[in-house]
């Protein structure tokens, strides 16, 4: 199992053809306290940059967009229920949604942990 | 507009040095929220007590033997029939009726002390000046910090440093010396709790701060629960919930237009907002709670059950003490009436919502 990372702070677990994917710590910590979380439906397609999911703050609402395309296999219901159990920790359980890849091909341009570390040091 | 070209408040070290989230608003880096975050600093607020920052806002004297006068000229409020220490929000309006910006004004020795909010001082005090020409002097306070002090424990905590406040009851002001620090305590707030607002001298305002800071119960708190505190309040925010487009009856704020002016006008717009309380307006601002768990942002359109466009979301978001979504907006009047059924549309999807009293939390000032 590998993780990705995008421009749009979002983390991606790759296990096989199904990605899961985050918001990362990073992402979160700009947002402050989570009041609401939409996730997809299981069965719907998203091309790549898609807005699959919503993620909203106190103060603002973002989406999270699809970092592959695919087929939604899950939607995480947990933190539908709980915004506040959203996590930027891949291992943690608060995931927004896993993808059944179309194109495995898509995870080639994502950045790798060290590049994502990289990418944030320089938006300080 | 780059952060270098930001106006910064007397406390802005200390903000920094609090671990505040420093963001642009009206011209000045302002702390948006501190490491509890907007959540805790929200519920805190209803708990305890909150110390704010709105050095941002503008502050002035109105002086003059005809200063009352010349100020009711741009307002709707009877300031003639106040006595000095008493303080009353108003607006000022334009000849449309369009409120051009909302403001507390307190009768003090020769005149009126004036808050005004950041991002319309320039104009506000260009436009007072020029209305009361040759009749008052404006002094535009630019050496003094203002400093929000709210919630349930903030009468105590400020009695405990300056005994002669707890007297003050909502909307009085008294000059007093805290600390040795040159004191304007208004009893007064934007967020539906009991508290105070506190004018200091500039160059004093980090000490009074800290003081304040030290005090138990008391936390520091940004801008960013200060507008869920308001809005869960049912407070206008001028530019959004009120502008020079609505007018004071299409508010729902017509008890600025206080009774002696009502029967003899004489401000700005009387002839358009005097027919409308008499007659009514076609649009009303209305509470709005939606019955998901989704929030309504601004902008967000207000539909009847048929989908026809009734209105328009000016302030909507998520209400920690309410523990959901809430909202504020226009809708036309046939559907301003409490419990009417309406949607909500919220990335294009209609949300069921209705119309209800505000405020959304009960208000607990000193009376």
């Amino acid at each position: 199992m590998s993780i990705k990372f995008t421009n749009d702070h979002e983390w991606i677990s790759i296990d096989g053809d199904v990605a899961t994917v985050g918001v990362t710590a990073y992402a979160l910590e700009q947002l402050g306290d989570l009041v609401f979380v939409e996730v997809p439906e299981a069965g719907r397609t998203v091309a790549k940059g898609d807005e699959a999911a919503v993620v909203e703050s106190v103060k603002a609402a973002s989406e999270v967009y699809a970092p592959v395309s695919g087929e939604v296999v899950e939607g995480n219901a947990a933190i539908a229920d709980d915004p506040a159990a959203v996590s930027g920790d891949p291992a943690a359980g608060g995931w927004f949604f896993k993808i059944k890849l179309s194109d495995t091909s898509e995870l080639d341009g994502l950045m790798d942990e060290d590049a994502y570390k990289a990418y944030v040091d320089g938006l300080d | 507009m780059s952060d270098q070209d930001l106006l910064t408040t007397p406390l802005d070290s200390l903000h920094r040095e609090l671990g505040a989230k420093m963001v642009p608003f009206a011209g000045y880096a302002m702390p948006v929220q501190y490491p509890a975050g907007i959540l805790k600093e929200h519920l805190h607020t209803r708990a305890g007590a909150s110390l704010f920052d709105v050095s941002h806002m503008g502050q002035g004297f109105l002086i003059g033997e005809h200063a009352i006068e010349a100020f009711e000229t741009l307002v709707p409020g009877d300031y003639q029939a106040m006595s000095e220490g008493k303080t009353r929000y108003t607006v000022l309006l334009n000849e449309q009726g369009g409120i051009m910006d909302d403001l507390m004004a307190t009768r003090i020795a020769g005149g009126l002390y004036l808050v005004v909010n950041a991002a319309c001082k320039d104009q506000d005090f260009a436009h007072i000046e020029a209305g009361t020409k040759g009749k008052a002097d404006l002094q535009i306070l630019t050496d003094r910090a203002l400093l929000a002090l709210q919630g349930p424990k903030a009468g105590d905590v400020l009695a405990k440093l300056a005994p002669e406040t707890a007297e003050m009851k909502f909307m009085n002001f008294r000059e007093v010396e805290i600390g040795g620090i040159n004191c304007f305590v208004t009893r007064s707030g934007y967020t539906g709790e009991d508290g105070f607002e506190i004018s200091v001298p500039a160059d004093q305002a980090e000490t009074f701060a800290r003081l304040l800071l030290d005090q138990p119960d008391v936390e520091p708190a940004g801008l960013g629960s200060r507008d869920s505190l308001r809005l869960e309040a049912g407070l206008c925010l001028y530019g959004h919930d009120i502008t020079t487009e609505t007018t004071p009856v299409e508010g729902d704020i017509k008890w600025v237009v206080n009774k002696r002016r009502r029967e003899e006008g004489g401000f700005p717009g009387a002839d358009v907002i005097l027919d409308q309380l008499e007659n009514g307006t076609e649009r009303l601002r209305v509470g709005i709670l939606p019955e998901g768990r989704a929030p309504a942002r601004e902008g967000s359109e207000i539909q009847d059950l048929d989908g026809n466009t009734i209105g328009t979301v000016t302030s909507g978001g998520f209400g920690p003490s309410v523990g959901g979504p809430v909202a504020m907006g226009y809708v036309k009047t046939a559907f301003a009436a409490e419990d009417t059924a309406v949607n909500l549309i919220v990335r294009g999807k209609p949300l069921a919502a209705k119309v209800v009293k505000m405020p959304f939390t009960s208000k607990s000032y000193k009376t």
